[in-house]
């Protein structure tokens, strides 16, 4: 009995392009947390009991505090009442969670660093803490509403796409790295299942090691319901069938050991 | 006072458990939870062999509660043996195994195969909306119930649960059949069966189609089938159905149920069942209750 669900105080909340929020929170959760996890957050609103799985954006581990860069989905929606709340309010949050994605294994490495969407904040931590011989940062967005780009230009060379062109390479991150003749050893990844498709068969095609970051309607978030499973290629040692639980083994995967 | 209570001769230090499918078995929640303080751990559903469960998206959230097609996934009676009971055994609490199947020889393999195992209860589940096979098959039958309820009494060595679907026009008379079959007690409610729809993407929000609605928007629900139930049988009823708090629990007995379990509730708060547990010794504190049988259906 070591973790509990907390009550998280909103240190600033900010609007960062349409839809896209980001806020910083003191929480538990800092001290532990690496790059690829996600925290489990909640409304304060009884008829929304669910958390919602937010990735962890950035990690401020010095005054015990996370960055979450998120997107409101709609109206009405429990990411509209996150996107509300101010500084010195209170959000409960379960967290970390998830495995996070194994950075120490670009040491050396040429590497990009892929995110698409809503997948581009967890990109941000993965960035700043890996240590790598080349660091080529491709992010996709849908149109001139980006959000993040300067942060990454500290920490690598980066490449935007966008889906109408009004910034970058018009397409999506492949074709970023076709117009620019970027090449990899290795390659970490989160956005929508199409991109990652993508990724994954372009890895498996030029033989490169690359992990993938999935994402899945949830339910309990700690790997216990079953609800958010994701095919995998072998038997899974703990469901004992080709599922493996995208809250608890993931979200990050080997690109190879999941079937999208 | 005391919060022991006794189900069908089996010793729980209090009334609750969890509702299957929502704990696992106990291991993800070990982090949040001291499983020495549950009355018993109610596992997720195993059958004979591993079953995949269904396609993803399993689950979406609905008006105060939310709604499930996991359609059953488990490892399968071997993995959950070797590996899930000798967890459960080193903490002071009621095991009891929740029994899926397709067929009465496939609930019957299992309970036989957990005869000789060191389980204290069976939960068997005839009332899951989210399989095509099985589950529910037997649970919205009276005759089909009371016959299940007999063959799998022939196997098991321990007290057997009979799991109740609300999707029934009288729950009294599914009560009475499983208690005709040799049920030592019930649990109800199972999920009510539902379905959403996502008006952008002009499709179901769930693979499955339907799916079971849990969570506090069912309790009224479920509180009043412990009622009709616990009225109908003298069989011990356990009642759970959108319990989130001590009050709902205590709503819960007051109604007729000898203990509860707590479900999807555990996903909003993981520690939820340790205030639920607390909670309802502070009521019985304020309202003078020396034990939680004196408080067991006294809502008539």
């Amino acid at each position: 009995m070591t973790r509990k669900k907390e009550n998280a105080v909103i240190l600033s909340q900010k609007k960062l392009a349409q839809d896209i929020y980001s806020m910083w929170i003191q929480t538990e959760a800092a001290s532990e947390a690496k790059p690829g996890q996600f925290i489990s957050m909640y409304t304060n609103d009884g008829s929304k009991l669910l958390p919602r799985p937010i990735s962890i954006c950035e990690i401020n581990k010095a005054d015990g505090s996370l960055r979450v860069v998120y997107r409101v989905t709609g109206k009405d929606t429990g990411t509209e009442q996150f996107s509300q709340m101010k500084a010195g309010d209170k959000i409960p949050v379960i967290g970390p969670l998830g495995n996070g994605f194994p950075y120490e294994k670009a040491e050396g490495k040429k590497v990009f660093l892929m995110g698409g969407g809503i997948g581009v904040p967890p990109i941000l931590e993965l960035a700043k803490q890996m240590h790598c011989e080349k660091k080529q940062i491709i992010i996709g967005y849908r149109d001139r509403e980006t959000f993040l780009e300067d942060e990454f230009e500290q920490n690598g060379e980066v490449y935007i796409s966008t889906e109408d062109g009004s910034v970058g390479t018009k397409g999506n991150v492949m074709d970023a790295i076709r117009e620019n003749g970027l090449t990899a050893d290795m390659i970490y990844a989160c956005g929508p299942t199409p991109m990652l498709r993508a990724i994954k068969a372009y890895a498996q095609e030029n033989g490169i090691e690359c992990y993938i970051s999935l994402e899945e309607r949830m339910a309990c978030g700690i790997g216990a319901c079953l609800a958010c499973v994701c095919k995998s290629k072998e038997k899974d040692h703990h469901t004992n069938v080709n599922n493996k639980r995208i809250c608890k083994d993931g979200p990050v995967f080997l690109s190879t050991e999941v079937e999208l | 006072m005391n919060m022991k209570v006794n189900i069908a001769g089996v010793e729980w230090n209090n009334p609750v458990t969890v509702a299957s499918g929502t704990f696992g078995s106990g291991a993800e929640f070990a982090e949040f939870v001291d499983l020495n303080r549950l009355g018993a751990v109610t596992t997720k559903g195993v059958a004979n062999i591993p079953w995949e469960g269904n396609p993803t998206p399993r689950v979406a959230e609905t008006y105060g509660g939310m709604m499930n097609a996991v359609g059953l996934q488990n490892p399968g009676i071997d993995v959950f043996c070797e590996r899930d009971i000798p967890f459960l055994r080193q903490y002071d609490t009621k095991i009891i195994v929740n029994v899926c199947g397709k067929s009465t020889e496939d609930y019957c393999e299992v309970v036989e195969r957990l005869a000789d195992e060191d389980v204290d209860m069976l939960e068997i589940n005839i009332s899951c909306p989210n399989v095509k096979a099985g589950g529910i098959a037997f649970g919205q039958n009276p005759k089909a119930a009371e016959e299940i309820t007999r063959a799998v009494k022939k196997y098991a060595k321990q007290p057997v649960i009979m799991k109740l679907s609300p999707n029934v026009t009288s729950i009294a008379e599914m009560a009475r059949a499983v208690e005709a079959g040799g049920a030592d007690a019930v649990s109800l409610i199972n999920t009510i069966t539902g379905m959403k729809i996502d008006i952008r993407r002009k499709t179901f929000l769930l693979a499955n189609r339907t799916g079971g609605v849990s969570g506090p928007a069912i309790h009224p629900i479920a509180v009043r089938m412990v009622y009709e139930a616990a009225n109908a049988v003298k069989v011990p009823v356990i009642g759970m159905g959108g319990i989130a708090s001590a009050e709902d629990a205590v709503e819960m007995i007051l109604a007729g149920a000898s203990a509860v379990s707590v479900g999807t509730a555990n996903f909003f708060d993981p520690a939820v069942t340790m205030e639920i547990v607390d909670g309802i010794e502070c009521y019985m504190k304020e309202q003078g209750f020396e034990m939680i049988s004196d408080m067991v259906g006294i809502v008539k």
